[in-house]
């Protein structure tokens, strides 16, 4: 009984799910973020001001909460989504909002002289944002969105919940059925220990790729 | 008619009034250095005649067409008009070379071959060649304000507006970007100047403008306000920095 690892393949399912999840939801994340970034930038009042509430209220508010209430709130208001659904509104919706304040951070950090320098030489607003300024800030933002995603992975884990079999939500079944508690979330716990690591190095990859001299060095440390 | 004309440009920040009422005129390939204490409103010229800060009053023309106007096309007029900065201000994510490309690749929809052969012939210009592939950060500040001038260059601007080149880099590289300055003076480029540096104004200045407390004081050749000045606040100001700076020529 105690060595009966006769469960570990249906975590394979859960991997993927979770893998999925985290993959749909930072993908929902990054375009709401720049958006959202862009917005509380460049939009007058009008388009910044609702921006920034939207930020707030879901930075201000707990990942559960958002989820429950969209799985379980929402049906009252006639809009029924499925698990999965639900589970990748709320972590996108989330990460978006602290994506779009990396990314707000990070374009402020890039120096006013560069868009001076583009304006002067005769590009628009949007040309030098697109050309000049973002090149910049999403250079800038990698280490901050990299922390976002290793959350997000993690996080993730909230949609057993709502009835999904994630990693965790597998995990749950088995370990409740069994009464391997401790194996099984051991296990588990090492499952998200390697993707977090694959991820990480991922990343790192990345960053090394576009890294360019003198710039968001001063973020590195 | 002159290719640059400025009439009567006023420009507050706050309450405190920068410029008071600014006019001159430049003729097509002549330099132009105005000088004067700081503070008094030098940079915001600059930045009135591109309409990177739009004037309060006042009217600016380029080659015969209102900058000023209400129904400008402000991003082609700025196109033919290069700016080169205190902070030389080059895009920190790119090469020396596509610095210098970018411009007339965005802009003016130049073909990216071209625009390399283009990029390259002014960074040899600049002498520069050989740097075209490292970035801003790889650069001394000399080097970059060179890269900076060729990326003006690029754009082949009716004149080159200069705002206190030399005013962020160390001594030893003043030099260099000032012989860049005057070979292109001397090239026949149309050139607003500010700067602290007399030798370059005496030198290379067709005339010179001295500006204080928003209003120009005195604008003559370089001989009429090294060796007589009419006003004594010009005359105050040329030993004081003389002073400073040890000799001006």
């Amino acid at each position: 009984m105690i060595f009966e690892w006769s469960w570990l393949p249906q975590l394979a399912h859960g991997l993927i799910l979770t893998i999925e999840i985290t993959v749909t939801c930072i993908a929902i994340g990054v375009v709401l973020g720049i958006l959202l970034a862009l917005g509380r930038v460049y939009g007058g009042k009008w388009i910044s001001i609702p921006c920034s509430i939207y930020i707030q209220i879901f930075r201000g508010t707990p990942l559960l909460v958002q989820l429950l209430m969209i799985y379980y709130g929402l049906p009252s208001w006639g809009i029924m989504l499925s698990a999965f659904t639900s589970g990748v509104l709320a972590l996108g919706l989330n990460t978006a909002a602290y994506q779009a304040e990396y990314l707000r951070g990070a374009i402020q950090a890039v120096k006013t002289g560069q868009l001076f320098a583009a304006r002067s030489m005769g590009m628009s607003m949007v040309q030098a944002a697109r050309y000049v300024v973002l090149p910049q800030a999403f250079r800038i933002v990698i280490p901050s969105w990299s922390n976002e995603l290793i959350l997000m992975l993690k996080y993730s884990s909230i949609v057993f919940s709502v009835t999904l079999l994630d990693l965790m939500g597998v995990a749950k079944r088995i370990a409740s059925h069994n009464f391997l508690y401790f194996e099984v979330y051991i296990v588990v716990a090492l499952f998200y220990l390697a993707l977090v690591f694959m991820v990480t190095q991922l990343l790192r990859m990345l960053e090394k790729k576009v890294h360019i001299p003198g710039l968001g060095e001063h973020l590195e440390g | 008619m002159s290719l640059l004309i400025v009439e009567n440009i006023h420009k507050k920040y706050g309450t405190e009034e920068v410029l008071k009422g600014v006019s001159f005129s430049l003729e097509r390939g002549d330099t132009k250095v105005v000088i004067g204490p700081s503070g008094t409103g030098k940079s915001t010229l600059l930045r009135c005649i591109n309409h990177l800060s739009s004037p309060d009053a006042g009217r600016v023309w380029l080659d015969e067409v209102e900058v000023t106007a209400a129904k400008a096309k402000i991003n082609e007029l700025r196109a033919q008009m290069g700016f080169v900065f205190q902070s030389f201000n080059l895009f920190s994510h790119l090469t020396a070379l596509s610095n210098v490309r970018i411009g007339p690749v965005k802009v003016k929809r130049m073909k990216k071959e071209a625009a390399t052969k283009l990029a390259m012939e002014e960074l040899d210009r600049v002498g520069l060649a050989e740097k075209a592939d490292c970035y801003p950060a790889q650069l001394s500040g000399g080097q970059q304000q060179r890269v900076s001038i060729a990326r003006a260059l690029a754009m082949s601007p009716k004149l080159i507006l200069f705002d206190e080149p030399t005013s962020a880099l160390d001594p030893e590289l003043i030099g260099e970007v000032l012989t860049v300055m005057i070979d292109l003076a001397k090239s026949g480029m149309t050139m607003l100047v500010v700067t602290h540096e007399m030798g370059f104004a005496r030198s290379v200045a067709d005339e010179i403008i001295f500006m204080e407390h928003g209003v120009i004081v005195e604008q003559g050749t370089p001989e009429q306000l090294f060796s007589s000045p009419k006003s004594p606040r010009t005359g105050e100001f040329l030993h004081k920095i003389n002073e400073l700076y040890g000799e001006t020529g």
